[in-house]
């Protein structure tokens, strides 16, 4: 185990021996960082927004001084500095383990998604330039890492929300990372036709039944395909759906409860809407003029546009609402690794 | 779901009859909501599409729709000197409305559409929805006398060479409704302008001739008022009557300003429509309401609409301030509600796909067309309404105005390095 005053050198070839270095996520790209590789800064987003997601304040319990060892390993990574943004939202129990964290910058976030997002807090806290490289990690790998230096052992043990209106009994569970699906859900779906999703359902990915959790994944989430026709579905629909538009009738009641399915609710279309994406999207960026960058790849424009600034996760809200149904987080990973091919 | 069985089983073959399947994917799109579901990406789907989208907008105009084809037999009817009372002659102005806006609303569809489908068969993509608000949109923009083969060939050209040309939906420059306005004013000058087209019938009658009325009046109409003893279209009752212009506001107000306007029309008058102009156009509280709808939905952008309230009251200030002719001296305010202003801010300048991009551009590119719209309106001798052209000059100039917005975001992104 590396002591106290390790150089940066010999951390980091501690960190590649015993697989921790795979816990760190390199942006741009959402990539494990390359050895050499030197961030500018590092972010962790002590709080997830996005729909169902666990409650990082809950699985810090308990691991606090595993949070802090952890913190205090990235902040020799990098000669900048580590940034926590946290949960700015009114009424929001925020564990010591966040407020009171030493070696860090700590910054407030208040809203609803995308306000979690670790790629908003980015570009709020210290944008990405161009040709640098920043890097990101979760709160349960940083727990990780920090266990690891404190016992020497590498745990890959992370807390799994079960979650989704398919699931009987919604819960966290202790397991591996990388699960069995099968395992985990067991006697709690519906009979319902399933999509398992490993992730949340903006930016997760679909699992098999028998398949495995993605090891990055703190979440699964179930829901029922919408693989149905509905006669007029269009005009006049006759279950409620999620929808951002003042079309629904959920405009007028922003609380209402109600079952998602998969169904696309329309085909996919040219852009035509304009500004609904900015909406969604709290970020000095024009997400139609970089998507259309993208579709003629022009490497200039995207990356004047922000491409570098942002990652699947970020554009996802934008994918949910797109009135034309365009497959923009599918474009954006095309344009990301078009960039990294040029590069 | 015995119906969409029944659907499912008489599918044309895709390859034999390209055409045919593709007005089938169109009818059964339109029937049923598709049951495909999402696959990478995002699980879930907002419920709004471009059908639901494009729907909202018609549903938006459809009291302009009522009101307009009510004006139609009821701007007739005062010309022909019979039932002055806005609702005097009820049933015979909404049948006379009718006669004249159905023909009119069918052929912008057949052939808008009829297009659409052929291009679509053609590229091998699904009828895109584009013109369900360009079909809507025209006949509201168009004077109630025109002509269905100049109809015809308006809507035509607006759409293969407006939009089919550039790709489609979501990829034309100009807008298409606008296009097929400005095609009529510029192919057919006198069935668009001067005092006589603005209202139904009225060349005939200026002439110092009786009303035409065909089958529909005399014997469709006629045979079914007769069964229930109201009166019945007679074009022997209708004559001209004297002093009658069938001048549009806009036209007075160029002669001889604000007074010349009031003379003829009231304020509410011109507020409440029951005045000659293009079909959709004259009632005002309906085209505020269709806006509010619009805004309200969040199907339109409010940026666009105010900036060009803000456009076109600075502009009138400022000719108010000038004071030159008798035009510029018609009060800003008023301005707003004469002729085709709202029409054109609800419906025609907030079409997502030529105006700007940008929300920036939002601003500027509605400012713009207030201010444009303004000129062309008090100063054009020829034409004395500007919305048409200011919209389309400003179309013209959206990719111009988000290409600086979008490039001050590049150099701004770029600078970071220093």
């Amino acid at each position: 185990m590396p002591s106290a005053d390790v150089s940066r050198e010999d951390l980091v070839k501690f960190l590649c021996e015993t697989g921790a270095w795979t816990l760190i996520n390199e942006r741009p790209f959402d990539i494990v960082p390359d050895i050499e590789s030197k961030p500018e800064n590092i972010f962790i987003s002590t709080f997830d927004t996005a729909p169902l997601a666990p409650n990082n304040n809950l699985i810090v319990q308990g691991n606090e001084a595993a949070f802090q060892t952890g913190i205090d390993v990235l902040s020799r990574l990098t000669e900048g500095k580590v940034f926590l943004g946290l949960d700015g939202n009114k009424g929001a129990k925020l564990s010591s383990a966040f407020t009171q964290a030493t070696n860090a910058v700590r910054h407030y976030f208040s809203g609803s998604h995308p306000a979690g997002n670790v790629g908003v807090q980015i570009h709020h806290i210290a944008p990405i330039k161009p040709g640098k490289k920043v890097w990101t990690i979760s709160v349960q790998h940083t727990i990780a890492l920090g266990k690891l230096m404190l016992t020497g052992e590498m745990h890959r043990t992370v807390t799994v929300a079960i979650t989704g209106n398919e699931i009987l009994h919604p819960h966290y569970v202790s397991t591996y990372a990388g699960a069995s699906v099968k395992e985990i859900l067991e006697g709690n779906t519906s009979d319902a036709k399933l999509r398992i999703i490993s992730g949340d359902v903006l930016s997760g990915k679909q699992v098999m039944a028998d398949g495995y959790l993605n090891p990055n994944d703190d979440q699964i989430t179930v829901i029922s395909e919408g693989d149905h026709y509905e006669l007029f579905g269009w005009l006049l629909p006759l279950s409620p759906r999620p929808s951002v538009s003042g079309t629904f009738p959920n405009a007028l009641f922003p609380n209402m409860k109600f079952d998602a399915n998969t169904n696309t609710h329309g085909e996919k279309r040219a852009f035509v809407v304009t500004g609904q994406y900015e909406e969604v999207l709290p970020m000095d960026i024009y997400p139609q003029h970089l998507f259309k960058s993208i579709i003629f790849r022009d490497v200039e424009q995207m990356e004047g546009l922000g491409i570098n600034e942002l990652s699947e996760e970020d554009v996802a809200l934008c994918e949910f609402v797109c009135t034309s149904k365009q497959p923009l987080q599918q474009l954006l990973r095309e344009g990301l690794d078009y960039m990294r091919t040029e590069a | 779901m015995g119906l969409l069985d029944f659907i499912k089983k008489i599918e044309p073959d895709k390859k034999k009859s390209p055409l045919l399947h593709t007005a089938y994917d169109a009818f059964l799109t339109f029937a049923y909501a598709p049951n495909t579901v999402t696959k990478g990406g995002v699980h879930i789907r907002d419920g709004m599409d471009l059908k639901r989208l494009m729907v909202h907008v018609v549903l938006a105009m459809q009291l302009c729709y009522l009101f307009g084809s009510y004006n139609i037999g009821h701007q007739h009817f005062v010309a022909a000197g019979q039932y002055l009372g806005f609702m005097d002659g009820f049933h015979l102005k909404l049948a006379h409305g009718l006669i004249v806006m159905l023909p009119l609303f069918v052929v912008t569809h057949v052939v808008g559409l009829g297009i659409e489908f052929m291009f679509a068969a053609k590229k091998g993509h699904a009828v895109e929805e584009g013109f369900l608000v360009s079909g809507a949109l025209i006949p509201l923009i168009m004077p109630p006398d025109i002509p269905l083969w100049i109809v015809s060939i308006s809507v035509a050209f607006a759409v293969i060479f407006g939009k089919e040309a550039f790709g489609g939906t979501g990829m034309n420059i100009w807008n298409i409704a606008l296009l097929s306005r400005v095609f009529v004013f510029f192919a057919y000058p006198t069935e668009i302008s001067g005092d006589t087209c603005w209202i139904s019938g009225y060349e005939t009658l200026a002439a110092g001739d009786s009303a035409q009325y065909g089958w529909w009046h005399t014997s469709f109409f006629n045979s079914i008022f007769a069964h229930f003893d109201w009166p019945l279209f007679d074009s022997a009752k209708t004559v001209v009557v004297d002093g009658f212009s069938g001048a549009t506001p806009l036209a007075l107000g160029y002669q001889g300003g604000m007074e010349a306007i009031t003379a003829h029309y009231s304020m509410s008058q011109i507020f409440w429509g029951a005045i000659p102009g293009s079909i959709g156009e004259t009632n005002k509280a309906f085209i505020i309401f269709g806006a509010l709808f619009l805004i309200l939905t969040r199907v339109a952008s409010w940026r666009i609409m105010f900036s060009m309230v803000l456009g076109a009251s600075v502009m009138g200030m400022i000719f108010n301030a000038w004071d030159f002719t008798l035009f510029m001296n018609v009060p800003w305010y008023d301005h707003l509600i004469l002729v085709s202003f709202l029409f054109a801010m609800a419906f025609m300048a907030t079409d997502p796909v030529t105006a700007s991009g940008t929300n920036t551009g939002k601003w500027i590119y509605g400012f713009f067309i207030g201010v444009v719209g303004m000129v062309v309106r008090v100063m054009n001798p020829a034409y004395p309404e500007g919305w048409m052209l200011a919209i389309l000059f400003m179309n013209s100039f959206a990719p111009l105005i988000d290409y600086f917005i979008v490039q001050s975001n590049i150099k701004k992104r770029i600078s970071r390095v220093q």
